[in-house]
């Protein structure tokens, strides 16, 4: 039955070699567990991925309760975590998981460090992985002020006290991410826009050329 | 036993059972969040005191406005939420209809077109409605207007939840 609905997509649509150029290319024997067992080093970014994915995921039915504004944010947060079955789970993979990506992808980070792989031909995709560390952090920083308790507001205050501290940019820097002249009504929507479109847009187009990257100059040799 | 299993079908079996389990212990919970209005229990609706005595309710429906305490999500408006019935005597009996179309749900009201005398007439697709709630056939509702349960106590019209047809 999947086979042959499968069949008749791809007659039409010859999807085939799409994921075949997708999925189907070997790994080398010095980045597979199986071979040998400390090879588990080269999953952190993968596991990253995955994690990003379900953080996505989690997000997606989390905006389905959560308004963003200074009157319900609080409220719509503690309504699904105390009222709709399972709010404490989706919420605590959304909140876990925020955690767990910025571990993996440091973890990523070091395996990368200690085994050379940013040397050339392989610096731009260096490069391209620090800029998706930020969008993650961009993440962390926009989601934190979500919920709208009183950790989320001190800490985003102090967050734009730090960018206020820029040089010569500082103070339009932070009117810029509150929207105004303080944390409140106008900076929510503000980070709420950040944390689900431009931020996860950024992030995708990121990730995107990470792994064309990766597919075209191989994963780099073993030490 | 004569279709024997293949090593690799035995495989790939094994990973794909694996696999689908871990993605739908990923994926139940946040489908349960989200189906969970589909499944929760509507509050039961109880009796609420007008601001009507019993000797006000004639054969002429009156609209009465009333309120009802709902709780909407995490919203639970101060006083509860307005709401009208049309309220009549009948065959001795109390009849409390409820405004709302059966057509589309707009909100009909009594005698609102002058060129439909002692009828209910909702403005939106010329819905009509005799005086006792009853659809007047031709014209777009299908099921007469719903009823409110009513009570008197200590005088005082009381309104109910809408009455199961």
């Amino acid at each position: 039955m999947l086979r042959a609905v499968y069949k008749w997509v791809d007659e039409r649509l010859d999807v085939t070699p799409i994921w075949r150029d997708v999925a189907d290319h070997e790994v080398p024997e010095h980045v597979n567990p199986a071979h040998h067992f400390s090879a588990f080093i080269y999953c952190f970014g993968g596991l990253t991925f995955f994690v990003v994915m379900i953080q996505i995921l989690s997000g997606m039915f989390l905006a389905m309760y959560y308004v963003p504004d200074i009157i319900n944010a609080h409220a719509s947060v503690k309504y699904l975590q105390t009222e709709v079955a399972m709010g404490t789970i989706v919420r605590g993979m959304h909140h876990w998981g925020a955690s767990v990506a910025i571990v993996m992808l440091f973890l990523h980070t070091l395996r990368v460090f200690f085994t050379g792989s940013y040397k050339n031909p392989r610096e731009f995709n260096w490069i391209v992985g620090v800029l998706i560390f930020f969008m993650m952090l961009g993440l962390g920083f926009t989601g934190y002020l979500l919920p709208w308790d009183n950790k989320a507001y001190f800490a985003t205050k102090v967050g734009i006290q730090i960018a206020e501290s820029v040089p010569f940019i500082g103070s339009y820097l932070a009117t810029f991410l509150q929207g105004g002249d303080m944390v409140g009504a106008t900076t929510i929507p503000r980070f709420y826009a950040l944390h689900v479109f431009f931020l996860p847009a950024g992030l995708l187009g990121l990730l995107a050329t990470h792994f064309i990257l990766i597919r075209r100059q191989g994963i780099s040799g073993p030490l | 036993m004569s279709k024997k299993v293949s090593r690799r079908q035995f495989l790939t079996y094994t990973l794909g059972g694996t696999a689908g389990f871990l993605g739908m212990g990923m994926l139940f919970p946040m489908i349960r969040f989200a189906a969970d209005p589909m499944l929760k229990k509507g509050g039961k609706g109880a009796f609420v005191k007008t601001n009507y005595k019993e000797d006000q309710i004639t054969e002429t429906p009156l609209s009465v406005d009333f309120r009802v305490d709902v709780k909407d999500g995490w919203y639970v408006p101060e006083g509860g939420e307005p709401r009208t019935a049309w309220v009549m005597k009948s065959e001795g009996k109390i009849l409390a209809l409820s405004p709302v179309c059966k057509h589309l749900g707009c909100t009909v009201g009594w005698e609102s077109n002058p060129q439909f005398k002692g009828e209910f007439f909702c403005p939106c697709h010329f819905g009509r409605y005799f005086k006792n709630g009853t659809n007047v056939p031709g014209t777009p509702p299908t099921k007469p207007l719903d009823q409110y349960e009513t009570k008197i106590e200590a005088g005082h019209l009381w309104i109910g939840p809408i009455k199961k047809a």
